[in-house]
């Protein structure tokens, strides 16, 4: 848009909001009959001769409150701008009338600037009332539905514009650099005042406008007199009321002094409406500087429009970052040396207006990590990527039935492992006298493992089908480590469930892990198990024993409440590798014709995952990923989704940090959802604030600490008021049931007996835990307790 | 405790002149003190007086002041006790009714005296109260037994001082150890790095003199217990053995008294298994706390078996006491200390009353337990009170408002 020619819009937006506020009252109207002669004569009277119409005057007196000699004045003065501009509009005629009602961008600036002050024709004021700013504001509707994720996109998408239109003004500035300044001295003096949101909305990122200002405020010390009137002058509605009850408030003292009968005043006031929370908020606190002068009014030839103009037309997300905030990302976020000088510079300027707390923040000496996020929109990248299906499973079962054998052998048969690898871990092996543990050491990484061979933690890995990729958790069975179990299993899908056919093993596994960790697996949610019945070259693929094995468990499994159809059985060995990913060629397994297990594996349906709910990610592990990655973060996003550079909150510890990249699943990626595996490397954030267990959600949904819940559980053994540890994935935490509240019916959830004393295995009981120390833990969350070594409870938080 | 004199009256009212020795001793002093209650002991007071020139000048005197208790404040870390109340003798330097918090310090003498009311308002020297009196001053002074333990898993430790009559956490250490991961070696640095914190961190706790040439080399060290789900514990020991042989020799006079145990996870409410565990119990026979530990194994074997008799909760044991089912022949009442320390004196009554009349009356066992013991704290979650009963009691339907 052209400057000078805005410069020229009418400074008071006041006619706007003579439609609807008659003066009914005939005593007024005659005083106001006796006034308007008044002016009239001393218009005429005045030298040079005025004319003005009637309309024009009764509008000045009323803005001055009946002050004949102001309005007068004010007249005056409007009618050489007037004759000023009319010089001009013959150079620049005036655009076709009406202007063309606003397009994709509308900006008031535009809309008036063909119209000089109080020369607004009568029928397009009305329209101006039509066409409706609001929802371009995007004040009214705070976050967006669906939560912070949308609403940072935009206020990043409205700091890239900001920045495009940072350029744009400032080349134009410097064409025709200090005009405005010079002329409207009196509106510099506005955008200098106290810097209410409505300034920093003007002012934001933009050092060009602000530049006069340093001149401006200087003036304003000067000259007391013209102390700014915080009203912008917007030719809009939402403006009104404020600058109306501002102006009567202040106008009011004035009159009173001089004498003049207080009945019209009287009513004024009462008429307005005070401003509501809303206009305030847009135009600045009501308490602002009120002792407004009449006399900076007379300069008609404001531009604060062209000052405010563009603001008008910017959307701004209060959920957002502040525009302040935004302009930093931004600044900070372009390269180069150009824009970092901008940046500097503007800093100045803002010090310059006592904006300490930016001045801070540029000033800071902490060594940010500031990551460009690419702005994704994930979920929707998610559904175009055409990544294979993906499942996780987890393998369990009861200490030494051979769970990382299995694995090992069907890793290194998916050509997840090379063989050379494998050939160092069978001589590494059988140096320590444990060659059957070559193929475990796959997963059993650790040198203890190793050393005892006993997984003690559970181990991850990775392997490939034509048709899904498959994680592997590795779950150790000793029952020590249920609780790293536990972890394991709230990363799955499916199940494995690893049994040890030769006879003794099945009878005492069976009543260790194997049913803690079926049950356990149940509870956290695991529908589908896959039952491999392992070491069947022990039993010599003895059909019998397969059968019998078969019968048992999925009679227990079915009572853990697994259904028929997601119970599968494989006899299997894992150390020679029969049925698992080729058949077996023993004559005595002829009599197996069914799947092998990764055929097994392979008929699990994909899994869904709540994409669109707020990020939740347990973390599994803390660890120094590499000279490139000091911090790191693993686990498995358990909800929402997330991208390099988003800002993330740790809880319980409430602490931020930003994500420097990210890896799914071992592989470099942009961006992760819900169900996948992966490894964050994080920035901006001391370690001592992140411990295994904690969550990481997003800073505008993070998850709640409590310490006391009320869960609904299923008891495995006596529950009383006991002391418990909490599970859940890797968070174990002490606590202790205080309260057993009720002993619920297993089918309806009706509470049965309140307040039992005690309740026996197998029954509902709906409980009270408290903890000592505040846990992020949310509803409906699966919790698993423990006392003693044993898992006494699992069920779901309420 | 020493008791240096004994005034007590068969009306209960009375006084005692007691010396405390030992850290332990100031939490018997504060099961022993109670609101209301006259306590006199030395103190230290800080007087500022004001001349007439208006200049002031402070002072710290010594002074043997009296106060009538307002408050307790124990602090089981340092076993430090803090009586608040108002001073009711006249000195020199201060007034009566002026507040005065006095610090109980070892060795230094102080005399408690209770007193019953002309309308019995007050307590005097109960039961219950003569008994922990009795627990206090310890006469064949064999009490030293006491122990350490670590409770540990991977990057946690608990620290805790087993002694008589309490349980003290010490100190927790937390570390972040990284888990074993595809070719990392940092799991094992990690727990190197664990051990080494946690190993210095006991040291400092014990007071344990690692120099080889100090002269108390011939000091008895306290049974250390180590005690970690699966491996960790015996990692631990591990480590102070390697530590002993290379670059502590110091470290050698602990070894003997290391001893492993299992325990379910790394947190001090797993103490009760390792008080249990068999290596545990050989080494502290029939120590206070071994026997509450059992106690309330029992009672919760009890309690599973739902043969109703057992039963937990102040309403359910009152009734069962009023049915006499905790009486002769295996009738068990099982008291919190927690509940005598009532500030509510009427509530403190209660309890008395209930265990004289299961003792006197009834001529069941009574047994309290020490809320800072683990097996103390599982009977607080069960409502401080329990009781094993001689027949089974099925109690009305209580409602569950009361609570």
């Amino acid at each position: 848009m052209s400057r000078h020619r805005i410069k020229d819009v009418g400074y008071d937006d006041d006619d706007f909001y003579d439609d609807d506020d008659e003066l009914a009252d005939p005593e007024e109207q005659e005083f106001l009959q006796q006034c308007t002669t008044a002016v009239l004569q001393q218009l005429r009277a005045g030298q040079p001769s005025v004319t003005a119409t009637k309309e024009e005057v009764q509008d000045a007196l009323w803005h001055y409150y009946n002050d004949i000699d102001k309005s007068v004045n004010y007249l005056r003065g409007k009618r050489e701008k007037e004759a000023a501009k009319l010089q001009k509009s013959k150079i620049q005629p005036v655009p076709a009338y009406p202007a063309p009602p606003s397009t994709a961008h509308f900006s008031a600036a535009d809309f008036f600037r063909d119209c000089p002050w109080l020369n607004v024709p009568s029928h397009r004021k009305s329209e101006i009332l039509i066409e409706p700013l609001y929802p371009r504001l995007g004040l009214l509707g705070g976050a967006p539905e669906n939560g912070g994720k949308l609403s940072k996109l935009a206020a990043l998408a409205a700091a890239r514009k900001k920045k495009e239109g940072e350029k744009a003004p400032s080349m134009s500035e410097t064409s025709t650099p200090s005009t405005p300044k010079l002329e409207q001295p009196t509106s510099l003096d506005h955008s200098g005042t106290s810097r209410s949101l409505r300034d920093r909305l003007a002012a934001s990122g933009r050092s060009t406008p602000k530049a006069p200002e340093g001149p401006g405020s200087l003036r304003r010390l000067a000259t007391p007199s013209s102390s700014s009137h915080p009203i912008p002058k917007r030719p809009e509605a939402e403006t009104k009321k404020p600058s109306v009850s501002e102006l009567s408030g202040s106008m009011q003292r004035v009159v009173l002094e001089a004498k003049e009968e207080p009945e019209p005043q009287q009513t004024i006031p009462t008429i307005r409406a005070s401003p509501s929370t809303f206009a305030s908020t847009i135009v600045g606190a009501a308490t602002g500087p009120t002792a407004a002068e009449p006399s900076h009014l007379h300069s008609t030839s404001s531009d604060l429009l062209r000052i405010y103009g563009q603001d008008h037309a910017e959307p701004f997300d209060f959920a957002a970052p502040s525009p302040d905030d935004v302009v930093l990302n931004a600044q900070n976020t372009a390269k180069g040396m150009k824009s970092k000088s901008a940046a500097s510079k503007s800093a100045v300027v803002k010090k310059g207006q006592s904006d300490l707390a930016d001045g801070v923040k540029e000033l800071s000496v902490e060594d940010k990590v500031t990551v460009k996020s690419k702005n994704l929109d994930v979920i929707s990248e998610y559904k175009k990527s055409t990544r294979k299906r993906s499942a996780n499973f987890v393998v369990i079962g009861h200490v030494d039935a051979g769970k990382s054998t299995l694995m090992g052998r069907l890793l290194a048969d998916q050509g997840a492992i090379d063989q050379r690898t494998l050939d160092r871990y069978r001589r590494e092996a059988e140096k320590i006298g444990k060659g059957s543990f070559a193929l475990a050491w796959v997963l059993d990484q650790g040198s203890e493992e190793r050393a005892r061979g006993v997984t003690i933690d559970i181990a991850t890995n990775q392997f490939e089908t034509d048709k899904t990729a498959f994680t592997i958790v590795d779950a150790p069975g000793h029952r020590d480590f249920v609780p790293n179990m536990i972890a394991g299993a709230s990363q799955a899908d499916f199940a494995v469930l690893v049994i040890d056919s030769s006879v003794g093993s099945f009878e005492s596994g069976l009543k260790g892990q194997t049913k803690e960790h079926a049950l356990l697996v149940r509870s956290m949610g695991v529908q589908k198990i896959v039952v491999a019945v392992n070491k069947m070259d022990t039993v010599q693929w003895d059909r019998e024993r397969f059968e019998e094995i078969e019968q048992q468990i999925s009679a227990f499994l079915t009572t853990a409440g697994f259904q028929d159809s997601n119970i599968s059985f494989v006899p299997c060995s894992g150390v020679l590798g029969d049925n698992i990913s080729r058949r077996t060629n023993d004559p005595h397994a002829s009599w197996y014709t069914g799947r092998t297990l990764i055929e097994e594996l392979e008929t699990s349906e994909p899994y869904t995952h709540a994409l669109e709910k707020p990020l939740r990610m347990t973390i599994g592990d803390v660890f120094r990923g590499g000279v490139q990655s000091p911090l790191s973060i693993s686990g498995r996003i358990d909800a929402g989704s997330l991208q390099m550079g988003d800002h993330i909150l740790i809880m319980p510890s409430g602490e931020t940090a930003t994500v420097r990249s990210l890896e799914v699943d071992s592989q470099p990626s942009d961006w992760a959802v819900a169900g996948q595996n992966v490894v964050l490397n994080i920035a901006n954030i001391d370690p001592i604030h992140l411990r295994s267990g904690d969550v990481v959600c997003r800073p505008s949904s993070p998850i709640p600490t409590i310490t006391s819940f009320t869960a609904k559980v299923l008891a495995f053994e006596h529950l009383m008021p006991m002391q418990v540890d909490v599970h859940r994935g890797r968070l174990h935490v002490p606590g202790r049931i205080s309260k057993l509240a009720a002993s619920l019916d297993k089918a309806s959830g009706a509470a049965i007996k309140k307040r039992p004393k005690i309740v026996g295995p197998g029954v509902v009981v709906r409980v009270v835990v408290e903890m000592d120390q505040a846990v992020p833990l949310e509803a409906p969350t699966r919790i698993v307790l423990r006392a003693g070594g044993s898992t006494v409870a699992a069920g779901l938080l309420e | 405790m020493r008791c240096i004199k004994n005034k007590i009256e068969h009306n209960g009212s009375g006084a005692v002149t007691l010396c405390p020795e030992e850290p332990e001793d100031m939490w018997h002093a504060y099961n022993l003190i109670r609101p209301d209650d006259i306590l006199r002991a030395s103190a230290i007071r800080r007087v500022t007086t004001v001349q007439d020139t208006g200049s002031t000048s402070s002072a710290r005197v010594h002074l043997n002041l009296v106060i009538r208790v307002k408050n307790l404040d124990f602090d089981p870390q340092s076993s430090q006790l803090h009586v608040s109340g108002q001073i009711i003798n006249e000195t020199p330097h201060t007034k009566i009714g002026q507040f005065h918090t006095l610090d109980l310090e070892l060795n230094r003498n102080f005399t408690l005296e209770k007193e019953i009311g002309a309308g019995g308002e007050g307590v005097g020297w109960d039961s219950i109260a003569i008994e922990s009196l009795k627990d206090a001053v310890d006469e064949g002074g064999k009490r030293r037994a006491e122990a350490v333990a670590v409770v540990m898993q991977e990057g946690l430790a608990h620290i805790c001082f087993i002694g008589q009559f309490q349980t003290i956490l010490k100190q927790k250490i937390e570390m972040s150890v990284p888990r074993k991961r595809q070719g990392g070696g940092d799991h094992d640095k990690g727990m190197n790095k664990f051990f080494k914190v946690t190993l210095e961190t006991l040291i400092r706790q014990m007071e344990f003199n690692t120099s080889l040439t100090s002269g108390a080399n011939n000091e008895a060290v306290r049974p250390v217990l180590l005690a970690s789900p699966g491996f960790v514990a015996s990692g631990f020991q591990k480590y102070i053995q390697s530590e002993a042989s290379t670059t502590t020799p110091g470290l050698k006079r602990l070894l003997p008294s290391l001893v492993v145990v299992h325990s379910a996870s790394g947190y001090t409410n797993s103490l009760s298994e390792v008080l249990q565990s068999p290596a545990v119990k050989r080494l502290l026979a029939d120590t206070k706390y071994a026997r509450e530990t059992k106690l309330m194994d029992d009672f919760l074997e009890q309690l599973r078996k739902e043969t109703n008799k057992a039963t937990y909760g102040p309403r359910e044991v009152e009734y069962a006491v009023e049915q006499g089912a905790v009486g002769r022949g295996g009738g068990v009442l099982i008291v919190s200390n927690r509940l005598f320390r009532s500030q509510d004196v009427a509530e403190r009554k209660r309890w008395v009353a209930l265990v004289d009349r299961v003792r006197d009356v009834e001529g069941g066992e009574v047994r309290i337990l020490s809320s800072d013991h683990e097996s103390g704290k599982r009977l607080e979650g069960l409502g401080g009170i329990a009781a094993l009963l001689t027949f089974p009691v099925i109690e009305p339907d209580l409602d569950s408002d009361a609570e």
